[in-house]
């Protein structure tokens, strides 16, 4: 997994609650290999009419923002669905990290394997940061996972919670796997003593 | 010893180790679904087998079509590239699969209950988000990502954090009309869509335990649109008698020792949650979808809510952009709101008792809106509705009558509306273009749904 260490970008801000991962990524698009194409699936419906016409309202299609590689959003993000895709497109649209007051559980989980960095922050704080980016588009906010503080175009820093466990895995892009299979001795010696007890389990037909 | 929850006390019995804070958890059953293959792929890209088959099931859902049982009408090649992925994985790793053309075959959250795997006191996880169904059984269950799918089919094990517990209680007896998607609908209009996030919850009280096991799945199915980690209810009779017979459910000796286990699953008294919520049995209603969030849901007896009486600039846009994408006005009654296509299925109501619920609606009356269907939850569902002549009393309303599939619930097999249409879904996702771009979703039950069909628009059942 690719590390995230910090990340200095562009910033775009998009004013919507409950963003689910159907925004994020249709599920018409769930089916095709990750090419050159994905990063034209993110947000598709947000960011295209019908005919396939860029929307010039939506954040990402306005100068200033085109470029952007973090985004600051409202509550709730990633809801819905636990489509990894939804991740997937983010990164390979070249979005390094979200801000948002919350996320949707599973989104936050997939985000995390992916060295996709979601920072949660007050509400407040997300409204201020959005406003900042309305008004000075192209500003860049910094996201520092060592730190943990998100800075934002005029300076203001804010500290960010994240779990140590968690947060030392993205530091590093510790592998999830490799880092479990290290464990193999206690997960089997956990099972031989489980799977005595629960003698009924199995997916194999037994009668 | 503390008296703990039935959450606490499942998960307790599922920890390999812990570090900081973080918890190794045995996974005692992984349900798939055909959009595994990304999963499989990364297994695969790292040479590693699937470390217990033997705890892994899977049947083909999300890509499959409602009209016929073959891979050739796939509507396209993405598709057909997804299902015979699908059969390679499943035969080479020696899983247990239900195919296209097996009658097992169904959604997956049907299948796993109907067959009797899924089973309390188990942590049950499946690479949907809609797994939290599993928890009306007094099970953990919960939905995981494809790189965490990879994790349990390489280790059997998932690494989480503890969430907090949430107790959800609704007493009182059971109103005229209301079912369980009615009760999880008024949940999640209370406590809102973030409501339940961080948190495990455990639906409780009298009219939870009067509800049927269709009714719990139904509810436990939602837990995640109000953005829980699970859903769960305590095991009992209703439970049990459920379970005794299925497939793969103990039998014999084993049903004994399953069962003395099993009734020491549900949580001592006086353990403590972390946060209590109680709702009015008695003051629930039918109840609808407005907008674009589940938690935009009235009684059908209710209206539009009026943009204007929010205080706050964001919420206002919020509840403005809703109104409009629905093509709704505000203060609009929700009986006025007409109804193009209705679509019955997905793993929310897609159940024996749902579609009888949405039959004894519809019999003897002829559809009043361009399109109306039922799909199944699974093949064994189809059979037994035939057997009672449910299709018949469907396809002469003026129905049609499909096979199982997810189907309309997010339109990946093709099956969805055309842009700016109306529908009212048994399904448990409003979300903007969710069943096809442009299209406009309400939530409902079965008996809701089949009301709006044959009425061409949302009618009040208590008064049918
Ligand atoms: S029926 Fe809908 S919600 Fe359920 S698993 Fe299928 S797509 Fe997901």
């Amino acid at each position: 997994m690719k590390p995230f260490t910090t990340v200095s970008a562009v910033a775009a801000p998009l004013d919507m609650i409950n963003v689910d991962t159907d925004q994020v990524i249709p599920a018409r698009f769930l089916g095709r290999p990750v090419d050159e194409r994905y990063p034209d699936y993110l947000f598709h419906d947000l960011r295209f009419d019908a005919d396939g016409a860029e929307r010039p309202d939506f954040v990402l299609n306005r100068p200033g923002f085109r470029d952007a590689s973090l985004l600051v959003t409202d509550r709730n993000f990633g809801c819905g669905s636990s489509r990894e895709h939804a991740v997937t497109a983010l990164v390979e649209a070249g979005f390094r990290a979200v801000i948002a007051p919350s996320f949707g559980d599973i989104f936050y989980a997939n985000s995390l394997k992916n060295g996709f960095l979601p920072v949660r922050l007050p509400d407040e704080v997300c409204r201020r940061l959005r406003g900042m980016l309305h008004d000075g588009p192209g500003g860049e906010i910094t996201v520092d996972l060592e730190s943990q503080t998100v800075t934002a175009p005029d300076q203001t820093t804010w500290s960010f919670d994240i779990d140590p466990f968690q947060k030392r895995k993205v530091l590093h892009g510790v592998d999830d796997i490799d880092d479990t299979l290290g464990e193999i001795d206690a997960i089997r010696a956990f099972e031989r003593e489980y799977d005595a007890r629960m003698t009924w389990l199995t997916t194999r037909r037994t009668r | 010893m503390m008296p703990r929850t039935m959450f606490d006390k499942i998960w307790d019995q599922h920890v390999i180790l812990e570090r900081e804070g973080n918890t190794l958890l045995h996974v005692d059953f992984h349900f798939c679904h055909d959009g595994s293959f990304n999963a499989f792929a990364k297994l695969a890209a790292r040479g590693l087998p699937v470390r217990r088959p033997d705890r892994m099931v899977g049947t083909p859902d999300h890509y499959v079509p409602t009209t016929s049982r073959s891979i050739d009408d796939l509507a396209s090649d993405d598709m057909k590239r997804v299902f015979r992925a699908f059969e390679r994985n499943f035969t080479s790793h020696g899983i247990t699969h239900f195919p296209i053309g097996d009658p097992r075959q169904g959604i997956i959250h049907v299948v796993g209950p109907e067959q009797g795997l899924t089973q309390p006191g188990l942590v049950i996880v499946c690479g949907d988000s809609h797994t939290s169904t599993h928890g009306a059984v007094g099970a953990i269950a919960f939905g995981i990502g494809a790189s965490e799918v990879t994790h349990v089919m390489a280790t059997q094990a998932l690494w989480q954090k503890r969430p907090g517990t949430m107790r959800i209680t609704i007493d009182g007896n059971r109103p005229d009309g209301v079912t369980g998607k009615d009760a999880i609908l008024a949940i999640i209009a209370r406590i809102g869509a973030v409501g339940g996030t961080g948190y495990a919850v455990e639906y409780a009280g009298s009219l939870i335990r009067a509800f049927s096991m269709e009714e719990r799945f139904t509810v436990c199915n939602m837990s995640i649109e109000a953005g829980a980690r699970c859903g769960m209810i305590a095991p009992d009779d209703t439970t049990f008698d459920w379970l005794k017979g299925r497939p793969f459910a103990p039998a014999g000796e084993q049903w004994d020792a399953a069962l003395g286990f099993w009734k020491q699953v549900p949580g001592d008294p006086g353990a403590g949650f972390d946060r209590e919520e109680r709702l009015d049995g008695a003051a629930l209603a039918p109840m609808v979808t407005w907008g674009t969030s589940p938690e935009q849901a009235v009684a059908v007896t209710g209206a539009v809510p009026d943009p204007d009486a929010e205080d706050d600039d964001e919420r206002r846009a919020a509840l403005v952009a809703a109104v409009d994408y629905m093509g709704l006005e505000p203060g609009q009654a929700m009986g006025d709101v007409i109804v193009d296509r209705v679509f019955i299925g997905s793993c929310t109501n897609s159940r024996i008792e749902d579609l009888r619920a949405a039959a004894a609606v519809v019999r003897g009356r002829r559809v009043r809106v361009s399109h109306a269907f039922v799909s199944p939850g699974s093949g064994l569902v189809k059979r037994q509705a035939e057997e009672e002549g449910l299709d018949r009393v469907f396809t002469e309303a003026g129905f049609e009558w499909r096979e199982s599939a997810c189907s309309m619930c997010v339109g990946m097999n093709g099956d969805v509306a055309r842009p700016g249409e109306r529908t009212a879904s048994t399904s448990n996702r409003n979300f903007r273009g969710r069943q096809g771009p442009g299209v406009r979703t309400h939530l409902a039950s079965p008996a809701t749904a089949a009301a709006a069909a044959v009425h061409g628009r949302f009618v009040d059942i208590r008064g049918l």
